[in-house]
């Protein structure tokens, strides 16, 4: 498929004799974000971050704007993305696991993960599960033990809604542990993750539930204690100290991680454009530095596994959450 | 110790080149907002809050600026009450009884400059108390748990209508309404969609910004369209100033009364500034008794009322910054800002975003200074700005919060959302159906709500936790007072309030 659009980009490409001329595809004038969110949220951070470092890294020809389209959790931008932009290949959308929980939620009404180009994803915030500095657990172990004895023997609150990110990690970690009849689970949820916490440090709720990027306040002044890192290996600096939940016996991961989707209907050379891209990106120092500033820790899957992620992400999330009868 | 060094991080916010250009542009538009008549200090902010993202400011410097132009609000109500002898807003009713009379004694400038001092004191005094007290409140909010929460708002809704407030019923409308309107979207404890009719901009509910800009300034507009008051207004010239020292020092005890007093009335929630000048006012009159000459122009009578309604609008903060409670329809609409940059009050606001508290505060004390300084020597230029006919105020307010909401979302849904607000606060305004009860239901409604079902989850449905613990059970108690009082007390109050109203004729 050769249109006028693509024949004016091969021109460009062409005219400016630019090193990378032989790649079929390259941004031309203006590239365009969608924060489907509010300024001020981790979508923004990640639109006008990573628009930052690509111009930084000349990987595209001029600035990168970033967009704030606000609604349903992601909703309307995915809607947007979907129905108006179809072959709009330089439109980036900054995605999370809230995405990814939404769709598998049957969330976005009549729409799918296959409806968009999954790109790629940058770092990821990792889910903990921490209690106050007096409460009377001291490692993931003896939390699961109560609960095996008692699914409603501890009570943990977060910042997600029912069924949401940081509820679905305490089911997977439950799960992984062996804790039976999970919808029994208390689960208290609160606008943020520092208001969910406050309740564990004031001492009403039990247990918090979680990023890693949420907990470090609490966790400096000893307040919190986490009890395990939901990652594949502990974290780097500072959060070495911090077990994972693997290395004491219980299989559950859990990744918040950032990255993008593209409308449908781009040509394969654009996709693997800025697929390639993402790898240069997340390779490059400029991103490192803003990742080590921001909390970021390191996630991101090999090109053009990350498609399989997001749809294995989805499935195992559409499971559980029909598991706890969230969905049917 | 530990706030020094937080107040000094503070001063190294507020001192900023950037946020010291808001502060300064905030007490301007606030003093202007504050003299027009008929723009309160809740519209003003509430307009300004979609220019603030428009701009695409810092949270603290958004923040700034916006409780820059609530202090300057305060200030500003005063110009008209003693030019004019029409409040510039609520609380500036007290100020027209002795600041009326000064100014047709020819004696405007004057009244005007022992206003701007006392103000200035008033306001200094609350935002010292307010760094003081602020932290200790903050770190006792630990100790709320949902219990105690629900029943903190509780407290907040039975005191809503105020000590003076007219009419209960319209007022428990308008909060009922409030509620009604929180209830749309994701219900956070289960997860599901609540009248949402798959509409997806619903599923997040109702935007606070987009229902608070519609119902105080769309509405605003439309009430102008009907009155069709086109001309500016007749008023005292104003006379060159001759102030001597012994007459600022001599309503030094007088604002310092009345910064405290007012202070107190602030931080309590549902009393606010109106009270606070109205109280300052009658104290002041007890105190001096027969010696002043109150209602014919004593210079004390402006000074009370004034370093009174400044005291209470900064204490008002208290609650706001430490429980998320406000105390006044403008500090609702300052909560509302804050939770849409995500920031949730309390006490991990003061460690977590310290630098924008305590840049929020220090802005306060600096923002007092250009305050006063804007006010004296330049109190000709809002004058001036006083007699441009609202005609063509009007629709420069209305075309600022249009543009800014849809900067925010680039959504006309959101315009014909706020627009559908703006009609629906006219009608309530017409049935005079109070607002900011609306707003308040709105803002707290799911919170109190969550904190119900909180407090059920972790009782295992047993009811008695919410008058468990010693906390609560005082705040009940505080929440039936709240209540009751106003029934016997109010109508006793209103009577007084309005005997002083008709005095001034």
């Amino acid at each position: 498929m050769i249109s006028a659009k693509t024949l004016k980009w091969v021109a460009a490409a062409a005219l400016t004799l630019t090193a990378s001329s032989a790649m079929a595809f390259e941004p031309s004038g203006k590239v365009e974000c969608i924060a489907p969110s509010d300024p001020g949220g981790g979508w923004d951070f990640t639109c006008r971050s990573v628009g930052n470092v690509l111009e930084e890294l000349d990987l595209v020809p001029a600035s990168v704007q970033t967009i704030n389209m606000a609604g349903a959790g992601g909703g309307v931008a995915f809607a947007h993305t979907v129905s108006k932009r179809a072959g709009d290949d330089q439109l980036l959308v900054a995605a999370s696991t809230a995405t990814t929980t939404r769709l598998a939620q049957d969330q976005f009404p009549g729409m799918d993960a296959d409806m968009v180009n999954w790109i790629g994803a940058v770092g990821a915030d990792y889910g903990i599960i921490g209690v106050a500095k007096d409460s009377p657990y001291h490692n993931l172990n003896e939390l699961m033990d109560a609960m095996k004895d008692d699914p409603r023997a501890v009570k943990f609150a977060g910042g997600s809604a029912n069924g949401g990110w940081d509820h679905l990690k305490v089911l997977i970690a439950a799960k992984a542990a062996g804790v039976e009849n999970l919808p029994r689970i208390p689960y208290l949820s609160y606008n943020n993750g520092g208001e969910a916490m406050t309740q564990v440090i004031g001492g009403h709720v039990d247990a918090f539930t979680g990023d890693i990027s949420e907990a470090q306040g609490f966790m400096e002044s000893g307040d919190l204690r986490v009890l395990a890192v939901l990652s594949d290996e502990r974290l780097p600096g500072d959060l070495s100290d911090i077990p994972t939940a693997k290395e004491q016996g219980i299989d559950a991961v859990g990744p918040n991680w950032r990255g993008f989707y593209m409308p449908a209907d781009i040509d394969d050379d654009a996709k693997q454009y800025w697929v390639d891209a993402m790898d240069k990106l997340y390779n490059s120092d400029q991103w490192k530095k803003v990742m080590k500033s921001n909390g970021l820790m390191p996630f991101h899957p090999e090109s053009g596994e990350f498609d399989a992620f997001v749809q294995q992400q989805i499935e195992d999330i559409h499971s559980l959450s029909q598991e706890i009868g969230l969905i049917q | 110790m530990e706030t020094l060094h937080y107040l000094a991080l503070g001063f190294g916010v507020a001192l900023q080149p950037e946020n010291l250009m808001f502060a300064l542009m905030g007490c301007f538009i606030g003093t202007l907002i504050g003299a027009l008549p008929g723009l309160g200090p809740a519209n003003g902010v509430a307009i300004l809050i979609p220019l603030a993202f428009t701009l695409g400011l810092k949270p603290e410097t958004a923040l700034i600026m916006l409780t820059a132009v609530y202090a300057g609000a305060m200030y500003g109500g005063r110009i008209s009450s003693i030019l004019l002898n029409i409040p510039g807003d609520e609380p500036a009713m007290m100020t027209c009884l002795d600041g009326y009379p000064m100014a047709r004694n020819g004696k405007a400038a004057e009244a005007l400059a022992i206003s701007a001092i006392a103000s200035f004191m008033g306001s200094l005094i609350a935002t010292v108390g307010l760094i003081l007290l602020a932290p200790l409140l903050a770190r006792f909010a630990l100790t709320f748990g949902p219990a105690e929460y629900f029943a903190l708002f509780v407290l907040a809704f039975a005191t809503l209508g105020g000590i003076t407030g007219k009419n209960p019923m319209k007022t428990l409308m308008a909060a009922a309404i409030g509620l009604i309107i929180a209830t749309v979207g994701i219900d956070l404890s289960t997860g599901t969609q609540r009248y949402t009719f798959g509409v997806l901009e619903l599923y997040e509910g109702v935007d606070f910004i987009i229902a608070i800009v519609g119902l105080f300034a769309v509405s605003e507009l439309l009430f102008f369209i009907e009155e069709k008051a086109g001309k500016g207004r007749e008023m005292i010239k104003v006379n060159p100033l001759k102030l001597k020292w012994r007459e600022i020092l001599s309503i030094f005890p007088t604002s310092i009364r009345g910064g405290v007093l007012g202070f107190i009335a602030g931080v309590l929630p549902g009393a606010g500034a109106s009270l606070g000048s109205f109280i300052t006012y009658t104290l002041e009159k007890k105190i001096v008794g027969q010696k002043g000459y109150f209602g014919e122009g004593d210079p004390r009578g402006v000074a009370a009322p004034e370093s009174g309604n400044n005291g209470a609008s900064s204490g008002a903060l208290v609650p706001m910054l430490t429980l998320g409670v406000p105390g006044s329809g403008t500090t609702a609409v300052l909560l509302a800002m804050l939770v849409s940059l995500n920031i949730t009050p309390g006490p991990l606001m003061f460690t977590q975003n310290a630098e924008l508290v305590w840049g929020v505060i220090a802005a306060l004390l600096v923002g007092n200074f250009i305050l006063l300084l804007l006010n004296i020597p330049l109190v000709g230029v809002f004058v001036k700005i006083l007699s441009v006919p609202p005609m063509y105020l009007l629709p420069i307010v209305t075309m600022v919060a249009f543009v800014g909401i849809y900067s925010i979302s680039h959504s006309t849904f959101d315009l014909d959302f706020m627009i559908a607000f703006g009609v629906a606060g006219y009608i309530l305004r017409k049935l005079e159906i109070p607002l900011v009860p609306v707003i308040l239901g709105l803002l707290l409604g799911p919170e109190m709500e969550k904190n119900l079902r909180h407090a059920m989850q972790i009782s295992d449905g047993d009811w008695s936790i919410l008058w468990s613990s010693p906390l609560s059970i005082g705040l009940w108690l505080v929440a039936i007072i709240g209540l009751v009082l106003p029934v016997i007390v109010g109508p006793i109050l209103r009577r007084r309030m309005q005997a002083a109203k008709e005095k001034v004729g």
